[in-house]
């Protein structure tokens, strides 16, 4: 089974995120760039399919600039066994309905069983690339997986919902996102990180995609970002150490704001 | 006016379909930008339940596309009837709730459309213009469609129903047949056990346990607090990892987006991955043993004491303050 994953770098969820004062794109050059966290975990349940599978490759499909080979080579230390870097100045700034007119031309020079993503990339945070996905391609997607397994043709999925879980199938070739809770990335091995830099990987530009580089980037966008700002913040509120009556504190708190 | 599209999300309670709150939310932030008209694509029925609810909060035509195919197929009836309402008519907007299905909604919908997709949104100005609330709260973005019928994903708590009599004029399209070899099926699954509980992304109050909760069985406290203010429980990163709560009450950045009237955090210290999932609620209350929480910096009023105490007299006081 050949299984594809779609990997993002993003910047730091536990540091600065800021977007630049000039284009209000993400500001990259002052984050610290990691691997997308839900991400990590689609590339760590394509390895699990393709061991359980016994054959098939692990591909990687990432855009983003050329930092972004950070993250590829950890996909690969990890254990896949090639990946595609779509990299090309002029996609700075596309937008999601953009980028995903990009990732499915990248889609289309990849044999793909499945195709895994996760749910959502913690900067933007759209939440919609494996939908937008199947429907440039024409492909099932079953969204929010907390468990796959794969049987013969058809894909089956736990999707996760807000009171628990539904059992979702569809026939493959198919798109799955998942979240966190799906499992536990491994860490890559030394051996792994050895091997990671024989393996395979293709940098292919808008031009080997046939895409005209003025329909992508921050002219060819759908939505435009006019304005930016730091949220304001919040003011510094009461603090009181517990001496006994603090819950009623608390209480009296939610009555003066209305609340109880 | 022209016309804004609001997808209506239904939840079913003691087996009659209800609008979730926070389609009634888009209804009332459709009328920045024109009429709303109420889109209901569910199991045959189902527009029926709603439609006094939808028209007594502003619905001036309520669509009603209906197959037994909407319940059972995930994501992709929802995008078929959009598409073909927006393809029918001209309206100003698309406006679907920023839950996780909506999104993958709205997303699919933007391809198809060729339309620029905005999400997470806040607020919507009469020009189109829409805020936007990234970074966990830090960073407030304006943003604007430039190409297509404007598809935006609201973020739930950022409008206020508003109960105003609308036309509810009552209207009904054909789905598109459902194409197999596309559809995600929807075979079976699990609902938690019924709680008389609101619904966590869209509660007005929200009492979250974390770490400090110490164990499953210690969250029975987190819950009673939450049923004294009628609210739902959340949980940290930390509480969900341990196994003392499902999966689904995790709040943050990998979790559920609140934006409630009231989010009580107890025990939890606020590592960004939580506070990326809170910060925008309206009124924060802490309470935590650890004084240097870096949670207590969100508060509007905290209290540096044991969860254990606190809590359990906050609850009672509450029960009594509302009996």
């Amino acid at each position: 089974m050949d299984i594809v994953v779609l990997v993002k770098q993003v910047p730091d969820t536990w540091g600065e995120r800021a977007l630049r004062p000039d284009d209000h794109t993400v500001d990259r050059e002052n984050a610290n760039l990691v691997f997308n966290e839900m991400d990590e975990h689609a590339v760590e349940e394509a390895l699990r399919l393709r061991e359980a599978a016994g054959d098939g490759t692990v591909t990687v499909v990432c855009m983003g600039p050329d930092a972004a080979t950070d993250t590829i080579r950890k996909t690969l230390a990890m254990g896949a066994d090639a990946a595609v870097h779509v990299c090309d100045d002029a996609l700075h700034g596309s937008c999601a309905v953009t980028t995903s007119a990009v990732l499915a031309a990248a889609l289309g020079t990849v044999s793909a069983d499945l195709v895994l993503c996760g749910s959502e990339a913690s900067d933007a945070r759209v939440g919609a690339m494996g939908s937008m996905l199947g429907e440039r391609l024409r492909r099932p997607v079953l969204t929010d997986a907390r468990a796959v397994s794969v049987d013969g043709t058809t894909v089956r999925i736990e999707r996760q919902t807000d009171t628990g879980y539904q059992r979702v199938e569809a026939a493959m070739p198919a798109i799955v996102s998942v979240i966190e809770k799906i499992n536990e990335p491994r860490y890559a091995s030394f051996k792994g990180i050895m091997a990671a830099k024989k393996k395979p990987v293709t940098t292919l530009a808008l031009a080997d995609l046939g895409i005209d580089p003025a329909t992508v980037g921050l002219a060819g966008s759908a939505t435009e970002v006019i304005d930016a700002a730091p949220a304001p913040q919040r003011e510094k509120g009461q603090i009181v150490t517990d001496g006994g009556s603090g819950g009623l504190r608390v209480a009296e708190f939610l009555a003066t704001a209305k609340i109880v | 006016m022209a016309d804004v599209l609001v997808l209506i999300d239904l939840a079913v309670v003691d087996a009659r379909a209800q609008p979730r709150k926070g389609a009634l939310e888009l209804l009332a932030a459709a009328t920045r930008l024109g009429d709303p008209v109420a889109v209901v694509v569910a199991a045959p029925g189902s527009t029926d339940a709603v439609a006094e609810t939808l028209a007594a909060h502003g619905a001036a035509r309520i669509v009603a596309a209906e197959s037994a195919d909407a319940d059972a197929v995930l994501i992709t009836p929802s995008v078929d009837a959009l598409a073909a309402l927006v393809g029918s008519g001209s309206p100003a907007a698309v406006l679907i709730g920023a839950t996780p299905e909506g999104k993958d909604i709205a997303g699919r919908l933007a391809v198809r459309l060729d339309s620029g997709l905005l999400s997470d949104v806040v607020d919507i100005a009469p020009d189109g213009t829409c805020t936007q609330s990234i970074f966990g709260g830090s960073t407030t973005v304006h943003a604007r469609v430039r190409r297509g019928t404007p598809v935006i994903a609201v973020r739930p708590n950022s409008f206020e129903p508003v109960a105003s009599a609308g036309a509810g004029t009552r209207e009904s399209i054909e789905l598109p047949p459902t194409d197999a070899a596309l559809a995600a099926r929807i075979t079976g699954g699990h609902q938690d056990e019924v709680r008389d509980r609101p619904e966590l992304s869209e509660a007005r109050v929200v009492v979250s346990g974390g770490r400090g909760v110490g164990s499953g069985e210690n969250f029975r406290l987190i819950e009673e607090l939450a049923d004294a203010l009628g609210g739902a429980v959340g949980a940290s990163r930390a509480a969900t990892d341990a196994g003392w709560y499902p999966h689904q009450y995790q709040v943050g950045q990998t979790g559920v987006t609140v934006s409630p009237q009231l989010y009580l955090a107890a025990g939890i210290s606020g590592a960004i991955q939580h506070r990326a999932g809170m910060q925008t609620s309206k009124t924060i209350v802490v309470i935590n043993k650890d004084p240097e929480a870096p949670i207590f910096e969100l508060a509007d009023f905290g209290v540096v004491g044991d969860l254990f105490d606190v809590v359990p007299q906050l609850t009672d006081e509450v029960r009594k303050r509302r009996s």
